[in-house]
């Protein structure tokens, strides 16, 4: 379990820290059994218009390899500071990878989007394998993906 | 030492060294499989643009379209919220099947990487890469000291046996092999982190894009501009969001193509450090280098099999240097023996000596000669027994001694003799021993007799010097070691052709074959396989064991095993024991055999000339060299006997040979015609023409008795001398080699 405080610029920015309501959000990604090397993902926020809006986590730890996940490669423009201390081991085939964060109130239910860009080795790319609201009515609903990902979803 | 060093790491990691070199074969086939299933348009045929309109057609839901390094197309789409790869032809961007890369080459990718284990395993590939390469050096080295030089690598092998065939297979495969293990190790040593990794970001994502109206893909100019071969890779934009770009990359770089205006943005040149780093890895997995693959990938096989005669040459070595029990301690012992082997068959000379002197009452200690000690109290004879290594050098087990001697403190008493082991073929004969011999005479000692060389292993000359030593110290010695025990056979002589008796020469031709159908039908069928028939060529020697127990003699054969006869051409010496046996023989007698191989004498293959000389007897093997020349390589004999009308041996085979163009030019001397000429004097008459044959490569080969290869000799060194080259030199390249009796 990995805990850690997600400090997006716009949720700062709009709400103060006296007024942030901070909720912890678990996000679990189950792969297919693909049959390749490990996986590398990376889980990011989108806003309403589907503009970058942070880094929620990243599998795989050889940045030569990020610009295959290239929803999020474009997004986040490949800067460190936006993925620092957010990266841990590529995700093997069939298995399950689970982080926990906390998430400011105001990116639930107000458009915002968790997608997951995933990529293999000798294998296809998958911009957007995951794309679904943030929204409470969606928590703990397992939606598939349309690449690697067997189910995703998020509970809190 | 470097000898242990070579041998150590290979029988440790033997388990992982065959694998990575099996599971490396079988991926090696993968480029040339791709290769074959791969359609590759000539060069400006067809661009990028062309190939994306193309399979966009046929794949609305085009997301990637890769080109790997073999020219296979891959196109990732997706299909009704499904996502599917197939392979495509680029020319018609036609479905050509389902792109699902092999289970089994992943699994067996996986097991070449890191043996199924990961990062740990992976470590454990990279740390037997780098033994691997050290392997290689190493073996190079000692390869190369064994032949006597860089130079010398690629001569002709001595040597019989696992040695023989690791250092031939060695020396086939050392390239690929090196080649794999250094680019294996370079690729580990940067995923671990070793060496630095050139940086592949990419460029950045343009900051601006048009956002205009998408053109259809073929229409784009940056993608036109790109020939189909040079593609990698053209990543497709997220559908319905006019922001994003395709990504492109290409062998020369990566960059991003605007949809609407098909301009190239932010296009980057890939990095030197890139390229490098692409090439080793190319150079290791042969992708797109399917020949390279191949090449690759049969060196690799010859891991397990040098993995095995490796493990078989060490289990020897040990065998054989392992001391002999009640050995006398050092400081006690009256006679004191020392070795020098290389290949531990020195070992058994020392072990009958000192088997004989203890049986004459002496308390004798055994070492080898690296274990010299500082002195030797109670001694009174120290014998040194020693081969010499390559060109000249110490045997492994004296490296030593030489420096050890410099602070050797002999009693007044010590008395030594040296007993050296070697090949009369090579340049170099028994040097260590001669140089031993003269450095203790150096440090004061008296010899108790002169330095004896004994020329390949001959247990008669071991017993001559057993016997002369027994006589020298009063105590007879009766000495006998033969270093193999020959596996013997039973031969039934088939036929004789009788020459020169009218010139007091007499001379045969004897052809024998196995004595009975029985035997042959035991030896096929035996499951140990230790009567099966022995492997021969002509140049090898046929031992005939007389029927008195005598020690065996050798003759050179004439045949070859496929020729089904062992043929041998003998002389009747005058007192000759088995030479006068041989000749008593009648069609249907039965002698006793065996094989001893005899490398050292042999035609090099290829176009280079051969030149063969001989005289008497001696012409058997250069027969059966002839009969063999089935290319038709250019090959002259020069002949000498004693009357054409008596013992000119082989007279109608050889015109045939002339004729069907085996045998190039014959030319023959007779002694006892009006010309009395010797084969000397034919050299001599066609000096130009040989002078200008060894400089294009020519090689000589000479058989015969002593006197006469003397005189070949000095005849040669004349033809050489304005070349600037002398005989030595041409037998350092494997270029003059005698089978003298």
């Amino acid at each position: 379990m990995k805990k850690i405080l997600l400090a997006l610029g716009l949720a700062v920015s709009v709400a103060l820290p006296a007024l942030a309501q901070a909720r912890e959000v678990t996000f679990t990604t189950e792969l297919l059994d693909y049959g390749g090397d490990g996986a590398y993902m990376a889980l990011y926020l989108t806003d309403a218009s589907g503009a970058y809006q942070g880094t929620l986590w990243v599998a795989g730890k050889k940045s030569k390899y990020y610009k295959h996940l290239s929803g999020w490669a474009r997004g986040s423009r490949l800067d460190p500071a936006e993925y620092d201390g957010l990266t841990g081991a590529s995700i093997t085939s069939g298995r399950t990878l689970k982080i926990t964060l906390d998430l400011d109130d105001t990116l639930i239910d107000s458009g915002h989007e968790v997608l997951v860009d995933t990529a293999v080795e000798d294998m296809r790319d998958n911009r957007a394998d995951v794309s679904v609201p943030l929204t409470t009515e969606g928590a703990g609903k397992p939606v598939s993906g349309r690449g690697y990902v067997r189910s995703f979803r998020y509970d809190f | 030492m470097l000898r242990k060093l070579h041998g150590l790491p290979g029988l440790f990691a033997v388990v992982f060294l065959v694998t990575l070199a099996v599971t490396g074969s079988i991926l090696a086939l993968a480029p040339a499989l791709d290769r074959a299933g791969a359609v590759v348009p000539p060069a400006g045929e067809a661009s990028v643009a062309q190939l994306a309109g193309r399979v966009v057609a046929n794949y609305p839901g085009t997301e990637q379209i890769v080109r790997d390094l073999s020219g296979q197309v891959v196109v990732y789409y997706s299909r009704d919220g499904q996502a599917g790869a197939d392979l495509v032809n680029p020319v018609t961007g036609e479905r050509l099947g389902a792109y699902q890369p092999s289970a089994f080459f992943v699994w067996i990718r996986d097991l070449h990487r890191s043996f199924l284990l990961d990062t740990p395993g992976r470590m454990v590939a990279g740390i037997s890469a780098a033994l691997m390469l050290f392997v290689c050096l190493s073996g190079m080295v000692l390869l190369a000291r064994r032949s006597g030089g860089w130079r010398a690598l690629m001569r002709p092998l001595a040597g019989t046996g696992s040695k023989r065939v690791h250092a031939e297979m060695a020396r086939l495969a050392v390239l690929g092999l090196l080649l794999s293990a250094l680019t294996g190790s370079f690729m580990s040593a940067q995923r671990f982190g070793l060496i630095p990794e050139a940086s592949d970001l990419g460029p950045g994502f343009p900051a601006e894009v048009s956002g205009g109206q998408p053109r259809p893909v073929d229409r784009l100019q940056a993608l036109s501009q790109v020939d189909l071969n040079d593609l990698r890779e053209l990543v497709f934009p997220y559908p319905d969001d006019p922001q994003d770009v395709y990504s492109l990359t290409t062998t020369a770089g990566s960059g991003f193509v605007d949809q609407a205006t098909g301009e190239l943005l932010q296009f980057q040149p890939r990095s030197t450090g890139s390229v490098v780093q692409q090439w080793i890895m190319r150079l290791h997995t042969g992708e797109g280098l399917w020949w390279l693959g191949l090449i690759l990938g049969v060196a690799a096989l010859a891991v397990p099999a040098l993995s095995v005669t490796g493990t078989i040459i060490w289990w020897q070595r040990r065998r054989l240097s392992l001391q002999t029990q009640d050995n006398a301690a050092a400081a006690e012992a009256d006679v004191i023996v020392l070795v020098g082997s290389e290949a531990g068959a020195t070992w058994g000379f020392a072990r009958a000596l000192k088997a004989g002197l203890t049986k004459a009452g002496y308390r004798v200690h055994c070492a080898e000669m690296n274990a010299l000690a500082h002195s030797y109290p109670r001694a009174g004879m120290l014998f040194v027994l020693t081969s010499t290594y390559g060109d000249g050098d110490a045997p492994a087990s004296a490296g030593r001694f030489m420096d050890r001697l410099r602070d050797f403190r002999a009693g007044s008493a010590l008395k030594y003799a040296v007993l050296g082991f070697g090949d009369r073929q090579f340049p170099n004969f028994c040097r260590f021993a001669l140089e031993v011999d003269e450095a203790l005479a150096g440090k004061g000692l008296s010899r108790i007799q002169p330095v004896e060389l004994i020329d390949r292993c001959s247990a008669a000359r071991f017993s001559e010097w057993g016997d002369r030593l027994g006589t020298a110290i009063g105590a007879p010695l009766s000495l006998s070691h033969d270093p193999v025990p020959p596996r013997t056979f039973r031969l039934e002589l088939a036929g004789r052709v009788d020459y020169g008796l009218a010139v007091q020469a007499p001379t045969s031709i004897l052809r024998f074959r196995l004595a009975d159908a029985g035997q042959r039908w035991r030896s096929w069928f035996s499951r140990s396989g230790r009567n099966s028939l022995p492997v021969f060529e002509a140049g090898d020697l046929l031992g005939i064991l007389p029927p008195k127990g005598q020690d065996a003699r050798f003759y050179s054969l004439a045949s070859s095993a496929s020729d089904g006869v062992f043929e041998i051409c003998v002389r009747k010496q005058p007192g000759g024991l088995c030479s006068g046996y041989l000749h008593g023989l009648k069609p249907g007698d039965s002698v006793e055999a065996f094989i001893r191989q005899n490398p050292g004498f042999r035609p090099v293959a290829g176009t280079v000339p051969v030149i063969l000389i001989g005289a008497g007897a001696g012409i058997g093997p250069l027969t059966g060299f002839i009969r063999n020349n089935t290319d038709r390589n250019p090959m002259y004999l020069y002949w000498g006997g004693r009357s054409a009308n008596s013992d000119f041996l082989y007279q109608p085979e050889l015109g045939h040979y002339l004729e069907d163009r085996r045998l190039t030019g014959l030319s023959t001397a007779f002694s006892r015609s009006d010309e009395r000429a010797y084969v000397q004097d034919r050299l001599r008459q066609d000096q130009t023409a040989l002078r200008q044959m060894i400089d294009t490569g020519a090689q000589v080969l000479v058989c015969g008795g002593r006197d006469m290869a003397a005189g070949v000799k000095q005849v040669f060194e004349e033809i050489l001398r304005p070349l600037r080259m002398d005989v030595d030199q041409l037998r350092a390249e494997g270029r003059y080699l005698e089978d003298v009796y």
